[in-house]
């Protein structure tokens, strides 16, 4: 059982962007294989619960990418946006939510090797507007606390 | 309109607003004094804060007090605790893959 990395999420107040930072126990191509193979990258982004249905994912340069969320209750939250920079150091994107048009956010993400075959990725994204970050981080709030109420519906389980 | 911390420090001017109450609470007059924009946009933005909830206006003889409440703050910090879990429920699962995925580079190179 691999020792658990926290993840970090920096946003100060009143500002555009946020910053999300995690360390992996697996080399840096593992990682960044795990973000360009469609097959991989399905398994492990979607929120519990959902089904996550990639349309269209080109990972180079120039590339798009659309996926889709599907609840038990039949809703859709569909998302797409571009690639730019690929490479298994940085990783440039654009990000839309689709039930929030014309709201676009840049994601720039790094690879750094750490020593004993070990990773950190950082995230940084930013919003056209404090208030668009702000709604992110509100929209992301929801499906987290639903999720913490699911991990412990399974946790109580395992007690039974 | 919306009415809640985040769209009270979403402007500047009311960001300054607080970062001068955090020091002492003061008169209307008294914060506007501190401010290039008019007295009146002083109380807008005023009146905004205090519908987030981020001051409160006590009157006091014939003035009026500005104090700020920032306890209201801590809801930013616990909205990113709920939005830091959601990716940790991401990555969890992320390490569960990479798991399986350096089992099975092993395998290969045992082959």
């Amino acid at each position: 059982m691999p020792s658990k990395n926290k993840v970090t999420v920096t946003a100060e107040p009143g500002t555009q962007e946020l910053f999300i930072v995690r360390e992996f126990d697996a080399p840096r191509e593992l990682v960044y294989k795990a973000h360009i193979d469609p097959k991989l990258y399905v398994q492990w982004l979607g929120p519990h619960g959902y089904e996550m249905v990639l349309e269209t994912f080109e990972p180079t340069n120039g590339g798009k990418y659309r996926y889709v969320h599907k609840d038990k209750d039949g809703n859709e939250y569909g998302f797409h946006g571009s690639f730019h920079a690929m490479s298994i150091e940085n990783m440039i994107q654009t990000f839309e939510f689709e039930g929030y048009p014309g709201h676009v956010s840049l994601d720039c993400m790094t690879l750094e090797e750490l020593p004993g075959n070990r990773t950190k990725a950082t995230i940084h994204s930013i919003f056209q507007s404090v208030s668009d970050r702000d709604g992110m981080i509100q929209n992301g709030m929801e499906k987290g606390v639903s999720e913490g109420y699911e991990r412990l519906d399974d946790i109580l389980k395992e007690m039974k | 309109m919306r009415r809640d911390v985040f769209q009270a420090i979403a402007d500047p001017n009311r960001r300054a607003i607080l970062s001068l109450l955090a020091r002492q609470r003061m008169t209307l007059n008294g914060v506007a004094d501190n401010f290039r924009i008019s007295r009146p946009a002083v109380s807008k933005h005023i009146r905004i804060l205090k519908e987030c909830g981020l001051v409160v206006v006590i009157p006091q003889g014939r003035e009026r007090y500005v104090e700020a409440k920032f306890d209201k703050l801590n809801e930013v910090t616990d909205w990113v605790e709920q939005y830091r879990q959601l990716w940790e429920t991401r990555f969890n699962r992320l390490d569960d893959l990479l798991e399986m995925m350096k089992q099975e580079k092993k395998n290969a190179l045992e082959k």
